[in-house]
Parts: C-alpha cells; structure tokens; sequence
C-alpha cells in the first residue's frame, strides 16, 4: 500500500510538534499560528491517507491495527485542533501532538497489508458508529493528557519551584475546562456512537444485546465520564480531585480499547 | 528599518566623519540624590535637544531621561573630539550643577560604544531590574519627542529605530523580561497560574504594607472585579481603601469576610497568626471548596502553615515568594548572554549602514575635489592655448568632466556593491585624510599664482 501521504502527515505533525515546542519557549505568535497551520496540513494529509484506504477496502479502515491506529491518532488531532481553536490555547500542543505522533508511527510501523481484507461489516451507519466511537476514545485521551498537565502544574505550583514552562502553560483553571470541554466531546460521542451501535445491530439481528462485554465496558465508560462531569459541577470537587478522576477514568478507556477488544469479544473484536 | 543599501549623500547633505556621543548617569554611576536632580521633564528635553543644536557642535540630539537615568545623545556636526566636553558642560550648565560635583557621576560613550549603550537600554540590560519592560516605552517616548520636534536626523532616527528593534526582539526572542521580578508581581502572576484570567475575581486586603499595595496595584492593572480592606486601625483601612479604590471594613468583620473573595493578601505585624487553619477550613467550606489564593507577606507568617495542606488552598509566603524571584532572576541573567548577541548583531547592521553615510559622503566629497581641481588645471592651461576654436573647448571640458566621473564612478559602484568596504569607518577616515577632503574646500581652490 502506498504510504506517501501518511508521511507526508508525519512530516506536518512533527513540524507542528517542534514549532508547539519553539512556541512555548520562545512564545512568539507566528510561530504558534505556524504550528496550528502545519496540525491543519497534517490532518488534511491524513484524512486523505485514510480516505484511500476506506476506498481500498470499501470500508473505514478500523479493523486492522493500521487503520485503527491511524484514524485514532488522526481523531486526537481533529479533537485537539478543535478544543485549540475553540479556548484559543496553544501551550499544551507540545504536548499533544507526540502522543498524536506516536500513535501515526506505530501505524505506519505496522505497514497495512497490501490484501484487502474482507468487511466484514459496512454500511454509512455502521461507519459512523466506529468513527464516533474512536472520537470518543481520542477525546478522552485528550482529555486524561489534560489532567496529568494540570496535576503536574499544580504540583509544581504547591512546591514553589515553577521552571521556565511552568509560566507558559495555561492556567489551571483554563486546563480543568478545556478538560471538561474534551469529556463533554467524548461523553456525547460515546453516546451517539452507542446508539448507532444499537439501531445497527438491531437491523442486522434484529435485537439489541448488551451482554457483550465491550457494549458493558462503554456503559461503565458513559457511567464513570458523567460521574466526572457530574462532580465538576461542584466547586469543592473541581481542582486536582477532579484531574486525579479524569486521569483514572482514562485506564477504563484503556481497557476497553485494548484489552476489552483483543480477548473479551469477538463481536468487537476489530483487530 | 532602513535597508542597508548606501544612503544617497544629496538626500542628507554631504556629512564627514559620522561623530555619534552620548553622556549620562544612571543608578550605578550616581546616587538617587544626584539622579534627581538631573531628571528632564518632557518639555525640558525637547528645549536641552534644541539648544544642543544651536551650540552648532550638536546636529542631531535626544534626551533619554527616566527615574534611573539622564542621558543626552549627540550626532556632532562635524567630527570633532571635543563633542562630549560639550555635552558634559551643557548637561552642567542646565541643571545648574558644577561639573566637579558631576566628576566620576558621568559616563561618556562615543561612536560604536555609544550605539551599544542604547542598545543595551532598550534590551533592558542597564536596567536596576534585569530585562524590566518600562524601559523601552520609555526610549520610545524619548525618541518620538525629539522626533515631533525636528531634533533628530538621518543617524539618530537610525539608531533609535534600531534600538526599538533590538528591544522589540530581545523581549520575544528572549526569556529575559518573561519572567517576575518583584514579590509583588511574583504574587500576582501566581494567582494567574491558578485564575487565570483574574478579571471577574475579589480581592481581600488584610493589614498594609508598601508591597500589598503594590499588589494590589498589579490586580488593579488586571481589572480585578472587587477589592476588600481590613485593617486593625479602621481610619487606616478607609484610608488604604480610598487609595486602592476599595471598600474598607472593620477588623471585627474579618472571618465574615474571608468567605467571598478568591486572592487574600495579608501584610499584618504582629506574633500571631491572623488567619488560622480553623478559621479558613470554616471559610472555605462556606465558599463551597472554590479555590482561594493566599499571599502572606507578614513576618511572622501571618498565616498559620498547616493551612497548606487545605485542599484548594494555595499559600504563598514571603519565603516561597522570595525564592521565586531569586529563580527568576537567575534565569534573566542566565538570558544576558543571548540578549548581547542580538546587540552585538545590531550594532554591527548599525555600523555597516553608518559606513555607508560616510562613504556617500566621502565619495561626494572626492568628486567635488576632482571637479575643482579639473576647472583650476582647465582655467590654468586653456589660457595659454592660442588658437584653440570653443568647439575644443568644449570638447575639452567634456572630456575632463567625464574623465573625472570616471574616477569615482568605480570606488563608488564598489561601495555600494560590497558592504564588507563600508565596515571599516576607520579606513574611511584614512581615505579622507589621503585625498585631503576634510580641508576647507578654500584650501582646495588654486591659488592665483598656481592660476597664472
């Protein structure tokens, strides 16, 4: 398979990556605005990497470790660009987009195979399904990252010993909501995707079951995220409490992901 | 800025030696008894700049003049040793000072080092507080004055503009001014770390002190929504209130009081501790857990420390506060190198364009010297020609001319083609002083014994 345009969005994430990084040191506008640019380009690139794929394989490409790996790091780049855009914060890019870089390489690592797999399952609602799922899971990464930031700031704040990137990382209070905006987007994306879920399994069985254990893994999912939505709202909770809880809901997600998928399902099972 | 292209010696006037001074004091030459007697008002500037000029030895002239330092910056009008002396004696005479209590109180810069002190200036590093930003709005005040008043000119307008340039860079290139310098500002920027931003928060102010006020003086910059003052002395807090612009309340409302505000800044003297761990556990409970800011600048510690661990709670006393600043100050320093390559780098574009007036000036003043000594050679010879028709006249005047544009037309195209040529002003001084182009032009016409 031809893997030009996944490098090219390598190349654009990793320049992103070191112009977050001048940006947070340097702080100079351009160079931020530069970086937003480059994560812009670098997302383009990559939708059109997986838009190949989905025509290749005539499906979204989720279940094989490339296509899911590459649509979750190309999701944790939309959702970052997204939450960027939307608090108008540029400080924690730097730290954002290795993790994006990461999850591009290990895809790429695992070079896609050229035979095209069977689908073994397609249809636009079933598409929206796993992409919004995936948005889902990108979006709570973002904001389990978020958390771990705010309970490292908030620890350095308390010891008295800011470093140089201590004054140009945004405030706690500005990292707890756009924490809070990641899980909103998550939360709501779980649920529609769940949903999704649903009416399509009922079109193809006919029935709906929730005895499968990724369907109760995203119910405890949806019950811990609005637990933490939930105890946000009371200010006693909000602070490093909150973050600790984020952070700690994000090892479910990762249980879903991975171990949920790999050895508790085999109607989930994607990879 | 300018390019770097050579300046065009008509659009200036044709200039020598380009003879750049400066004399000042500032807090490490002289004490603050001194410093305040030589402070220029603005109106005094922009007079001290215009009658610099009609010494006649002063062309172009600023006043930088701030609580720290006087300085006066010269362009002379001709080059000439003597342009500081002056400086000094003007700088005396108008602040009514005797130049032997202004001994050893005075730095004196010229040419290239005198285009480093400004630089240094603007970037912040001759400051009392290392990379402190005031200063450069404060050289641009300086140079805008002179220039609304016709005081500058093609040179010092260079180096302004450079110096706002150098400024402008070494505070976004740099981490030298990003970082807190004063307790007060350490406070302020705390809270920010927590708040954000802090329009929209409250304020309580317990007790007073010089560096509480100052504090509040930075909340008030930050539009803070509310501002409380408590004080043991009622007539003392109406009093801080009325100067901080908040509203004072009696000592006995002080735990009531504790409950709404989310910055309390306390500066208390006193053995005891004012705010109690109890006192604030009950408060924050009333607040709901929201989280509270607290600067205790007391000594003793008007804060009892175990309210540390109260959770939402951030407590900052004068100790943590201090070291702060002391990291702070260390990084700006550890910043110093960086900030003098930006300098360095400037200085030398300043040099280059500086060569470049010089050598437009130069070039202009070797073709007039040719062009006087062709007419007085032409005026000398014709004469004795008998039979030459005005036809070959003419044409020998043409030749001449044209012999002589010659001349200059390679050094010049070589001038402003190579910028490596400019560098050296020195060697542009040598090069008057071979052609003789700083005698009077006087001197350079024929004599009439040389004419017959």
């Amino acid at each position: 398979m031809n893997l030009q345009l996944d490098y090219v969005s390598l190349a654009l994430y990793a320049a992103s990556f070191g112009f977050y990084t001048l940006h947070l040191y340097r702080a100079k506008r351009w160079m931020g605005l530069l970086a937003t640019i480059l994560l812009a380009c670098g997302i383009a690139a990559q939708y059109y990497a997986l838009l190949e794929r989905a025509r290749l394989i005539h499906s979204i490409p989720y279940d094989d470790l490339y296509g899911s790996m590459s649509l979750f790091a190309w999701l944790v780049a939309l959702t970052y660009l997204g939450l960027e855009l939307y608090h108008r914060q540029r400080a924690v890019g730097s730290l954002v987009l290795p993790f994006v870089l990461f999850w591009e390489l290990l895809a790429i690592a695992v070079t896609p195979s050229s035979e095209l797999p069977a689908p073994q399952a397609s249809g636009a609602l079933f598409a929206l399904h796993i992409t919004i799922g995936m948005l889902a899971y990108s979006a709570f990464a973002i904001s389990f990252l978020l958390s771990v930031i705010y309970l490292v700031q908030n620890h350095v704040l308390r010891r008295g010993k800011p470093g140089l990137a201590f004054w140009r990382f945004p405030a706690l209070d500005l990292l707890e909501r756009m924490s809070r905006s990641s899980v909103w987007v998550g939360w709501f994306a779980l649920i529609v995707s769940t949903t999704f879920g649903f009416v399509w399994e009922r079109r193809l069985t006919g029935h709906i079951g929730v005895a499968d254990p990724k369907v109760l893994a995203t119910l405890l999912l949806l019950a811990i995220y609005a637990g933490y939505l939930w105890i946000v709202r009371a200010p006693a909770w909000r602070g490093a409490r909150a973050a600790l809880v984020c952070a700690c809901n994000f090892a479910v997600v990762l249980f879903s992901y991975t171990v949920v998928n790999l050895y508790f399902t085999s109607f989930h099972r994607y990879f | 800025m300018a390019s770097d292209s050579i300046p065009n010696a008509s659009d200036r006037g044709t200039r020598g030696r380009v003879e750049i001074a400066l004399i000042g004091c500032n807090h490490l030459t002289a004490p603050v008894e001194l410093r305040e007697r030589v402070v220029f008002t603005p109106e005094q500037a922009v007079r001290a700049a215009a009658e610099l000029r009609k010494t006649g030895v002063i062309e172009e002239a600023v006043v930088v003049s701030t609580c720290n330092r006087s300085e006066l910056y010269g362009v002379a009008a001709e080059s000439d040793q003597s342009t500081p002396t002056v400086m000094v004696s003007y700088f005396s005479e108008f602040h009514k000072i005797p130049k032997r209590e202004l001994d050893g109180r005075l730095y004196q810069h010229v040419g290239h080092e005198a285009v480093r002190h400004l630089f240094r200036v603007a970037a912040g590093i001759d400051s009392m507080l290392l990379g402190e930003a005031e200063i450069l709005g404060q050289v641009r005040e300086a140079y805008g004055r002179a220039l609304e008043h016709g005081s500058t000119g093609p040179v010092l307008n260079r180096m302004f503009q450079g110096a706002l340039e150098v400024g402008k860079r070494v505070r976004s290139e740099t981490e030298i001014g990003t970082r807190p310098m004063s307790v007060a500002l350490a406070s302020v920027k705390l809270a920010e770390r927590v708040f954000g931003n802090l329009k929209g928060h409250s304020a309580l102010i317990i007790g007073a002190g010089s560096v509480a006020e100052q504090v509040v003086e930075h909340l008030r910059l930050r539009e803070i929504r509310e501002l409380r003052v408590v004080n043991r002395s009622f007539e003392r807090a109406k009093e801080l209130a009325r100067r901080m612009g908040g509203e004072a309340f009696e000592w006995s409302n002080l735990e009531r009081l504790l409950v709404q505000p989310d910055i309390l800044v306390t500066s208390v003297s006193g053995s005891q501790h004012v705010l109690t761990r109890t006192m604030l556990e009950r408060a924050m409970a009333a607040r709901s857990g929201r989280a509270t800011f607290i600067v205790d600048l007391g000594v003793p510690r008007n804060v009892e420390p175990e309210a540390e661990g109260l959770y939402n709670v951030y407590l900052f006393n004068i100790d943590h506060l201090g070291e702060i600043v002391e990291q702070n100050k260390r990084a700006r320093e550890a910043e110093v190198p960086r900030v003098k390559g930006l300098i360095d780098e400037h200085v030398l574009k300043f040099l280059a364009w500086q060569s470049g007036l010089e050598a437009a000036g130069l070039l202009d003043a070797l073709q007039k010297r040719l062009e006087a000594e062709r007419k007085a050679l032409l005026a000398a010879h014709l004469a004795h020609f008998d039979g030459i028709s005005d036809a070959d006249r003419a044409r020998l005047e043409q030749l001449t001319e044209e012999l002589v544009n010659r001349i200059v037309e390679m050094p010049s195209g070589r001038l402003r083609q190579s910028r490596k040529l400019r560098r050296p002003v020195e060697g542009l001084a040598a090069l008057r002083e071979l052609f003789g182009l700083d005698e009077r032009e006087d001197a350079a016409k024929p004599s009439e014994d040389e004419k017959k």
